[in-house]
């Protein structure tokens, strides 16, 4: 499978009036074509200035200190590879955004335009990046709207966003993100302001796009139900590190960080009939502005170790696609073992004994 | 007929528009809550289920219906004696803890605001007693009382936010999605938290969420809305393994498993109201069981219940 993406040691931090917020702090990632990357952490985690900084989104107080985010694309039928971080402004607006990689925002009430038709907006990015004719954008933005699964799509070009529901708009977002055929779909949260029912609509849409043109999605979210109904690799992402990262299946079925054994447990587990008290990860999310040394996540960890209050973990290679950064897994480290309940859990999926699915 | 701690007849909540349009946000529901018990309301958007809970706590004038309130009548005209009985027995709490703490006063003048307007302590020492004791039981340190509500993160806000509901030593509260705007691992301490502080205090919920895992975990007895209509309620077993109306299944199937195995087959049933050919105005309420009854007519109860 071909790489387009590969990130190494991004780090960015921002000036803050308390002083400097050190937001991404070294992050290794990798994502192949046609796959499905779900970063997931809590806010402030660093995982949306991470794909911000993909698309070229920077605030004028942010800081990129270091590292490389190599994009290859086929190009008149040759591959290149360039470094985002690298180009201007004006590049990445012209060659990248949109065309190569396009995102769908959380809200898709403020990221349409209220004062423009829905058609219009679609046509928007045609016209202009893809140097269509009005007639011709106007035709395939029909397309478009049917592709995301809206009725009488012809009708609703000439809709108001404030005209349609929340999940329609979404789809909406989501036919203007495929408008110029990207490589990348990068989706910050996009079902968090749906309902359950459309949530799980949208979702199988972008899917059913997916296998249709073969793009990668980035998923951005703190809903672990969403990570396993789409997720292809997973990366954990905790105070502006990777934690853990691996392939859905070794997340769900064989998580080593504690912090994913914390995120694992406290899920409510709808199949589960016993109403034991849920498992809480004590304490909030630490200040990005003063980290402590060693490792974040410490204060919050049940499991830390002296260690953990030394030096911050190097990433453990666990398999081929599993990696943590724990110091549980240095061989000095004592034998401990994930939290019982979520044992027990894990073992009656990997059974596979549920039907009610 | 026993006597319930909240009952609401009818409960009907329109909001007029214009001359010609009339929104019915809510639409002849009847349910009730007993002493110390855990309702949950769920539904999608526009379902009305907030609308509901600010029909109760009269943050609305209902439209028509009654409510029932420790056998007070509170849906009509509220005289004095009323007002403060529900002022005082019942609270609320909020989804988006920012937006409903006053920014510029301090958190220990926010939390007994409550007591202030309907002075309940004899003099200030009692008050700062009260106040202590309830932070300390939502896990923030006294030093706190004196900061102010944007010093702290999202989840001590909504800490925040129930501590002044409890300080009232409320019978009922309602909850409307308390934890949504919550990150995962702070929203299970705050589920914990309202479960701890209500096995204590033996106030009942009127729990209005959107999550059904978080549902079930908190609730007692669930009922479903659509569209201004309760289409199913019964106890939290009677929804989970014996859900009838398809709505119900259609949101059922829609909550996600952290199982990927089980979660990459499955497709969420699909329900669509204009094309089920359900009209939720001719149906009854029948009753599955003792606890358990869905809004169907004859046909479909038959329909639904054979199957």
């Amino acid at each position: 499978m071909e790489k387009t993406l590969t990130i190494r040691d991004l780090r960015i931090s921002f000036q803050a009036s308390g002083g400097t917020v050190r937001a991404v702090r070294g992050v290794d990632l990798d994502l192949y074509q046609g796959e499905t990357l779900a970063i997931v952490g809590e806010s402030g985690s660093g995982k949306s200035v991470t794909v911000k900084a993909i698309m070229g989104i920077v605030s004028s107080n942010q800081i990129v200190e270091g590292g490389t985010i190599l994009y290859r694309c086929r190009e008149k039928d040759e591959w290149t590879e360039r470094d985002l971080l690298r180009l201007s402004r004006r590049e990445m607006r012209r060659h990248i955004n949109g065309t190569h990689i396009a995102m769908v925002f959380q809200d898709p009430m403020t990221s349409l335009d209220p004062t423009m038709t829905i058609g219009m907006q679609l046509m928007e990015g045609m016209i202009q990046h893809l140097h269509l004719s009005r007639a011709l954008a106007r035709r395939r933005a029909i397309e478009l709207l049917e592709l995301v699964g809206i009725p009488e799509a012809e009708k609703r070009m000439r809709n108001y966003p404030h005209q349609l529901s929340g999940g329609m708009r979404q789809r909406v977002v989501i036919a203007i993100a495929l408008s110029c055929s990207p490589d990348i779909l990068i989706c910050d949260e996009p079902t968090t302001a749906l309902d359950v029912t459309i949530q799980a609509k949208i979702l199988e849409l972008i899917q059913e796009i997916q296998r249709k043109t073969g793009i990668s999605v980035i998923y951005i979210t703190h809903d672990l139900g969403v990570v396993a109904k789409v997720a292809d690799y997973v990366a954990v992402m905790y105070a502006g590190r990777i934690a853990e990262k691996g392939t859905v299946e070794d997340i769900f079925y064989d998580p080593r960080h504690p912090y994913t054994w914390g995120l694992l447990s406290s899920m409510p587990d709808i199949s589960d009939e016993s109403s034991e008290r849920l498992y809480t990860i004590p304490g909030s999310p630490p200040s990005m502005v003063d980290l402590p040394a060693g490792d974040p996540f410490a204060p919050r960890n049940a499991y830390a170790l002296e260690a953990d209050y030394k030096a911050e973990p190097p990433m453990f290679q666990i398999s081929q696609t599993h990696y943590a950064a724990s110091w549980l897994l240095d061989e000095r480290a004592p034998k401990l073992a994930m939290p019982d309940s979520l044992r027990r859990r894990i073992e009656s999926m990997r059974e596979g004994g549920r039907t009610d699915g | 007929m026993a006597e319930h701690l909240l009952e609401v007849e009818d409960l009907k909540q329109y909001f007029r528009v214009s001359k010609k349009f009339t929104v019915k946000a809510v639409d002849g529901v009847s349910f009730y809550i007993d002493e110390g018990e855990t309702y949950g309301l769920v539904g999608e958007s526009g379902s009305g289920k907030s609308t509901i809970g600010r029909s109760i706590i009269r943050l609305y004038t209902p439209t028509a219906g009654r409510v029932l309130f420790e056998g007070v009548e509170i849906s009509g005209h509220l005289g004095a004696a009323e007002t403060r009985h529900l002022r005082t027995r019942m609270q609320m709490i909020f989804q988006d803890p920012m937006a409903c703490l006053n920014p510029r006063k301090k958190v220990g003048d926010i939390i007994a605001q409550g007591l202030d307007v309907h002075h309940l302590y004899v003099n200030a020492d009692e008050r700062q007693e009260k106040v202590y004791r309830i932070m300390e039981r939502i896990g923030l340190d006294r030093e706190h009382a004196n900061r102010y509500p944007h010093q702290f993160s999202g989840g001590q806000r909504q800490r925040i936010g129930i501590a002044r509901a409890l300080i009232m030593e409320p019978k009922l509260v309602i909850a409307d999605e308390p934890i949504s705007a919550l990150d995962v691992s702070i929203q299970a301490q705050v589920v914990n938290l309202m479960k701890d502080l209500q096995k204590e205090l033996g106030a009942a919920y009127l729990f209005i969420a959107h999550d059904l895992s978080m549902v079930k975990y908190i609730s007692d007895r669930i009922g479903v809305l659509h569209l201004g209509h309760l289409v199913e309620t019964g106890t939290t077993k009677d929804i989970f393994d014996r859900p009838l109306h398809p709505y119900t299944k259609s949101l059922l199937s829609a909550v996600p498993h952290p199982d990927p195995r089980v979660e990459k087959q499955r497709t969420a049933i699909a329900y669509d109201y204009k094309s089920s050919g359900i009209d939720y105005t001719k149906g009854s309420y029948h009753a599955v069981s003792e606890t358990h009854s869905v809004l169907a007519t004859d046909e479909e109860f038959a329909r639904w219940s054979a199957r």
